[in-house]
């Protein structure tokens, strides 16, 4: 009887021990997870707010201003001081710059991804994985500088042009997505099932004929991706394309002048542009389209990768 | 999910109150504006920092407009430009030296000299090759400064006369990035103050026959040249206006830099 007493005293402290870490247990729950939800409410408040901002902002100047989406799209005459508000300079510099760098450093990153994942030795890859690694890591300001000092010179010397335009600008860019693109390309020829390289190879495939007739189509999605995110990065790029390609806000006639791309012409005029003036509501407009330009990439990752599912 | 929308507005409110109370030191007093006059504030501001260790004062650079817009919005106590506010009238006007501009060019240009007319033809785009201007045969690459520069408003009302300057030429957003681009550019020709010319090693051009220099601008017969302004927003406070006038009686210093004291200046009016 008495042990009995005494057992189910132990067992009645046990339980309320164990009642007890279960409560302090689901209190640091509550508290975490209340703490993770605020987190992300923040974000999500923080994103949505500077969306709507910036949609605001941004159609001031055809709701306040009346001027036109086609005059702010097409024109090609900018000099807000004189109620001209043609962005068409700028979105033509943004584009040609983009095309130049995916033209150009699209393959070329590729192209070493492809090299990182089927061929390069165990120490190779080692060595240069970290090295590309620190390519991101680079400030875009330095790319900048550099350009400003190596690039404009050398094409000034090779064409007699004064060597700041889409050409230095595109070069740049060129080098800057290289990172994205080779990081992403080799992830999605990596991501390519084992067996399928196998069955190539035992068919009698060279290495050659695999990576171009099997690895390259499976990978397709993956690497428009690459593309895709590489391109995202160049349109936006503001410091080391303002330092190379000239500034001057008309059309571009050749890779060789002078233009300017709508990040670059934003923060040249921002400074100056009084709050409500014609020209601030400009750069708004400006800034809004380049926020639709990265939603639109998004929503083609989006796209690209539910089209493979 | 109002627990998460409670907690997310306390986080938001704090990241905007700390800086406010950062701010709310009164002994600090910030200035933005013009790189013009940019080494003036920051040298006056240096050796009254050293005279009063209570006083911080944080200078920044941005361009005149930038000036103008910041201390018209109440983001900064002084606001440094090249050019008048008329359009913020709440802006009380301190002028605190005069500077000269100079028309700059890359040495193999073979020109030295240029008239009124040929400057306004040269930045509207009308001449585009040194030869028609007894220098080389070689093309003219025109480097202007941005919108939000003085030095560029203060170059327009002196020279263009209404003609708007050639969108075509390249653009450098500092008076140093300009005053290098110039000098590395074949064919290239710009504007810059004094200050900014001072020891680069650069070709100034003499405007209608007359040298850059502070005699001549002192006596008036070298037009391309502004006051100096530092705008407060309404009257200043006790430690900024203590800081105006410590600039404004500092002759050796605004020598030393570059400046024109204003009480050198024999012309009075060319205000921007």
């Amino acid at each position: 009887m008495e042990a009995e007493d005494g057992d189910e005293h132990a067992a009645l402290k046990r339980s309320t021990l164990t009642e007890k870490h279960a409560a302090a247990a689901h209190r640091r729950e509550r508290i975490a997870v209340a703490l993770l939800q605020a987190c992300s409410g923040v974000f999500i408040v923080a994103i949505g707010l500077l969306i709507a901002y910036l949609t605001v902002e941004g159609t001031r100047l055809f709701f306040t201003d009346h001027k036109t989406v086609a005059e702010f799209l097409f024109s090609p005459t900018y000099s807000p001081e004189t109620g001209q508000v043609g962005a068409l300079p700028f979105i033509i510099g943004s584009l040609a710059i983009t095309a130049f760098a995916v033209l150009v450093g699209g393959p070329f990153g590729v192209a070493v991804g492809v090299f990182f994942s089927e061929l390069a030795p165990k120490p190779v890859a080692a060595m240069m994985k970290p090295a590309v690694e620190v390519l991101v890591g680079i400030p875009s300001v330095v790319y900048g500088w550099l350009g400003l000092t190596l690039l404009v010179p050398l094409i000034r010397a090779a064409t007699h042009a004064p060597g700041f335009g889409l050409l230095a600008a595109g070069i740049v860019l060129s080098i800057m997505i290289l990172p994205t693109v080779i990081t992403l390309s080799e992830d999605a020829l990596r991501a390519v099932p084992l067996t399928l390289r196998e069955g190539s190879l035992a068919l009698g495939a060279t290495r050659w004929q695999t990576i171009r007739r099997v690895l390259l189509p499976a990978a397709s999605s993956g690497l428009t991706v690459a593309v895709i995110l590489g391109i995202a990065r160049a349109i936006g790029e503001t410091m080391a394309v303002q330092l190379v390609i000239g500034n001057s806000p008309t059309l571009p006639r050749g890779l060789l002048n002078s233009a300017s791309a709508l990040p670059t012409q934003i923060v040249m005029d921002m400074g100056g542009a009084a709050t409500g003036s014609l020209l601030q509501h400009t750069l708004f407009s400006m800034a809004l389209l380049l926020l639709l330009i990265a939603m639109a990439l998004i929503v083609a990752v989006r796209f690209t990768l539910r089209s493979r599912a | 999910m109002l627990k998460i929308a409670r907690l997310a507005a306390l986080l938001l409110g704090a990241i905007f109150i700390a800086p406010a109370v950062v701010q709310a030191d009164s002994s600090s007093i910030t200035a933005a504006g013009s790189t013009a006059l940019l080494p003036l504030v920051k040298a006056a501001a240096e050796t009254y920092q050293a005279e009063h260790p209570d006083v911080k004062i944080s200078v920044t650079g941005g361009g005149s407009r930038v000036g103008i817009t910041q201390v018209a919005a109440k983001a900064v106590d002084l606001g440094d430009s090249d050019i008048l506010a008329g359009e913020y009238p709440t802006l009380v006007d301190h002028r605190v030296a005069v500077t000269g501009f100079a028309l700059l060019v890359n040495s193999g240009v073979g020109v030295s000299a240029l008239t009124k007319k040929q400057i306004q033809d040269i930045f509207s785009g009308k001449i585009t090759n040194w030869k028609d201007v007894g220098g080389k045969d070689q093309n003219i690459v025109v480097i202007n400064r941005p919108r939000s520069s003085g030095t560029r408003a203060v170059f327009i009302q002196t020279f263009m006369g209404g003609s708007p300057i050639s969108q075509d030429g390249l653009v450098e957003d500092a008076t140093g990035t300009a005053v290098s681009a110039v000098i590395s550019t074949p064919g290239a020709i710009s504007y810059a103050t004094f200050t900014g010319v001072r020891n680069r090693g650069v070709t100034l051009l003499k405007i209608n026959g007359v040298s850059p220099t502070d005699e001549n601008v002192a006596s008036g017969k070298y037009s391309f040249w502004s006051y100096e302004h530092i705008f407060t927003n309404g009257v200043a406070a006790d430690a900024t206006a203590k800081f105006l006038s410590f600039i404004q009686s500092d002759r050796k210093l605004v020598r030393q830099l570059g400046y024109i004291p204003i009480g050198d200046m024999k012309v009075a009016e060319n205000d921007r």
